[in-house]
């Protein structure tokens, strides 16, 4: 179930409530719904209905006469009627206009990958300036520099990969210093390319004394590696090596003959491919379809001192989001991200990873819509998943309290809020179960997720 | 005979560049194209794989490339996409600004410890082991604990330039001939006036030789610490366009850097012809 499935499809699962979690019954969502007049098209018109539901409720306190007053009348009479004695309009536009930002102009890190997409796209297309933000995005240069330029201030929030801020808040590779997730960037979009000599070599039980490139060692690209290599019998720290390679000097490496393949962000993987270097051995998709790769990440601290600065931020950025994940955007989106200012890439890489008509590099040209793919939900089970892979793979040791990291760092519930103010419809629940390589994972066991590898680093 | 000698070594030097460029057209031309694919695949693909490319640029690329930058040097598109001129600008405002805090600090305590045999003696130790300390080693400890990219890529500099510059004023304040010192004291001139009338116009030659020394180094040390930290500058230009892998990019940006280099360089060696004098 996506966050951005149709509210009005009939299909939907609708479970205990409404989908929204406004109201108590899907039936008096339903009405609710109809109090629009028309499907939901624009933030306005989302606004209105948030608004509109608001006040219907206000006016009737009593649930069974509100109903009886929308079943003998209908919605549109009632909301002729509403806006004689409300100034629905006027209400609306105060409700849109939350709280006026502490600071105005920001600084937002990136790295230059699609992962970044809704954060760089929200420049040039004007979703920061929509939220009455002045955001400049500015390029970095690793994932280290991000991290330490967004401890120091220098940065407002910054594009972090996904476990990075779990890590940063646990103090491993720095001090502790407490960080947030409102939103993950996307899901999906990353793959494993080998080089074109292994083309032979697709089954990974061969890929012994192979050397490996990984973006960082608190990454999911880290994790999705040493979880592919694991399920076919390899050790990962023992059987190939695992170099932390910034992501564009893999396309070099590979070329110099110095790494046999990289799990690394688009679009790399695509420009290994185009620059005729290495081919798509697999997409990550197809080891976890729909895992979380990069995150949109801020310190507690920029978090209690600007609230409302950091609420226009998140806002902008689930906006961009919903706005990358429908598929007739993602031409429009490549040229705006592709100039020397953004990604600095060729379009036609760019084109190729967010449509997902793609060439493979053994000569074949494969279409997944899915490739990669744009979901802000911080789902908490994600972060509870990381953790055990960090536990798995040495990166922490002793007892986790899963649970307790994973709701202070990943806001679902304040992401959950601001998403249904947005007229969007979240998820209710913040923990989903998975399947990763066909083992499902279920966030109130982690432990015992734990304890079903067999491969693992000896604590 | 001297004129003679400069002529023909134009002539050899324009020969050799001719050579090389020759050299590097020949090596990098594209070679017929290599595997015969679908049309819809190829346009999907890079002109390295389609049409046997060299992944490396010949010198006409890097050529029109540079014309282009030429033609507008001073463009900004935006925080990340900057013309080389406000780039070069940028590296050279560090590096300036690094530079002459190094100046300011370590002339006035290189003479102090140059004048000093006993506080000479004491600080080497320390001087010696600071000394071969890679710049780019502190780059952590300074984001660390000065807590602002720009200003740690100020202190690399600093750091970095500040040594032979300290080094060459103590050597050049302690070799001042002992004879114009003897002179000095028999003519009873006070300590400040030796200092300044004595002993610095003496050194000069030797400061200006480590002043220029140091700001090779910084020149050096610059374009790594901007790669590193990122933003704006030189260095910052070279590894955007290497994410981009665009090698012309990156030859253009080494022949700017090894320009400005030659003429920071120049401008120091002119400082130190002015204080030369004859023995």
């Amino acid at each position: 179930m996506s966050t951005f499935d149709n509210p009005f499809d009939p299909d939907r699962n609708l479970r205990v409530g409404c989908v929204c979690g406004q109201h108590r019954s899907a039936a008096e969502h339903a009405q609710a719904a109809a109090l629009r007049c028309e499907p939901v098209e624009s933030e306005e018109k989302r606004y209105e209905g948030v608004v509109a539901s608001a006040v219907m409720r206000a006016v009737f306190p009593q649930d069974g006469a509100r109903r009886a007053f929308l079943k003998s009348v209908g919605a549109s009479t009632a909301l002729a009627a509403l806006s004689q004695f409300f100034p629905l309009k006027t209400a609306t536009e105060v409700f849109a206009d939350t709280g006026t930002p502490e600071k105005k102009d920001l600084k937002v890190g990136f790295i230059p990958i699609t992962c970044a997409t809704p954060i760089i796209m929200a420049a040039p297309l004007g979703f920061y300036a929509k939220h009455g933000l002045n955001v400049d995005v500015v390029k970095t240069a690793g994932w280290a520099v991000i991290r330490d330029k967004t401890i120091n201030k220098e940065y407002d929030a910054a594009h972090m990969l996904a476990p990075m801020p779990i890590a940063i808040s646990l103090g491993l590779g720095a001090n502790a210093i407490p960080f947030a997730v409102p939103a993950i960037e996307n899901i999906n979009g990353q793959g494993i390319v080998l080089a074109t000599k292994h083309k032979d070599k697709r089954d990974p039980k061969d890929w012994k004394g192979l050397k490996f490139a990984i973006p960082f060692d608190y990454s999911m690209h880290n994790y999705l590696l040493r979880y592919y290599l694991a399920e076919a019998g390899l050790d990962p720290d023992t059987d190939v090596q695992l170099r932390s390679v910034p992501p564009p000097e893999m396309v070099a490496n590979l070329r110099a003959d110095n790494i046999d393949g990289f799990l690394a962000p688009d679009n790399i993987c695509q420009r290994a491919i185009y620059d005729g270097v290495g081919f798509m051995h697999l997409l990550s998709k197809e080891i976890w379809d729909g895992h979380p790769c990069c995150s949109f990440a801020a310190s507690r601290e920029f978090i209690t001192t600007a609230p409302n600065s950091f609420a226009a931020l998140t806002r902008a950025i689930v906006d961009a989001t919903n706005y990358a994940s429908k598929a007739e955007n993602r031409k429009q989106i490549a040229e705006a991200i592709a100039p020397a200012n953004y990604i600095n890439a060729p379009v036609t890489v760019l084109e190729q990873v967010l449509t997902g008509t793609y060439a493979d590099g053994l000569g074949g040209v494969k279409t997944d819509a899915k490739r990669v793919d744009f979901d802000p939900f911080p789902w908490q089970s994600f972060a509870v998943w990381m953790l055990t892979q960090m536990k798995r793979w040495g990166q922490i040791k002793g007892d986790v309290d899963y649970k307790a990291i994973a709701e202070q760092v990943y806001l679902a519930t304040d992401t959950r809020k601001l998403m249904t103010e947005m007229g969007l419809v979240p998820p209710e629940s913040s923990y989903k179960s998975f399947a990763v390589m066909g083992r499902t994972f279920d966030p109130a066991k982690p432990e015992d997720y734990l304890a079903s590898f067999k491969i693992r680093k000896a604590s | 005979m001297t004129s003679s000698l400069r002529v023909r070594a134009g002539l050899v030097s324009v020969a050799l560049l001719i050579a090389f460029l020759g050299i590097w057209h020949l090596a990098t031309r594209s070679t017929a194209p290599v595997a015969t694919m679908s049309p819809e695949y190829a346009k999907l693909m890079g002109l390295t794989a389609t049409q046997g490319k060299s992944a490396m640029p010949g010198p006409l690329d890097v050529g029109a490339k540079l014309w282009e930058h030429l033609k507008r040097p001073f463009y900004d598109n935006g925080p990340n996409d900057k013309g080389l001129g406000i780039q070069l600008a940028y590296s050279i405002a560090r590096v300036g600004t690094g530079y002459l805090l190094a100046v300011l600090v370590a002339i006035p305590l290189g003479f102090l410890i140059g004048m000093s045999p006993l506080l000479s003696k004491a600080l080497d130790p320390f001087i010696q082991v600071l000394k071969p300390i890679s710049p780019l080693a502190w780059m952590p400890l300074a984001l660390y604990t000065i807590k602002d990219s720009s200003i740690s890529a100020i202190f690399v500099i600093f750091i970095c330039s500040i040594w032979p510059m300290l080094l060459n004023t103590v050597f050049g304040v302690a070799s001042v001939r002992k004879e114009w010192i003897n002179v000095a004291r028999t003519l009873e001139v006070g300590t400040v006036r030796r200092a300044f009338t004595v002993i610095l116009p003496a050194a000069a030659p030797t400061i200006l030789t480590g002043m220029r020394i140091s700001i090779g180094i910084a020149w050096l040390v610059i374009v790594a610490a901007e790669m590193l930290v990122g933003g704006t500058g030189i260095g910052y230009f070279v590894w955007n366009e290497w994410n981009n892998l665009s090698i012309t990019n990156v030859i253009i940006a080494i022949l700017l850097i090894g320009i400005v280099g030659m003429l920071l360089d120049q401008i120091l060696a002119r400082f130190t012809r002015l204080v030369t004098f004859p023995e």
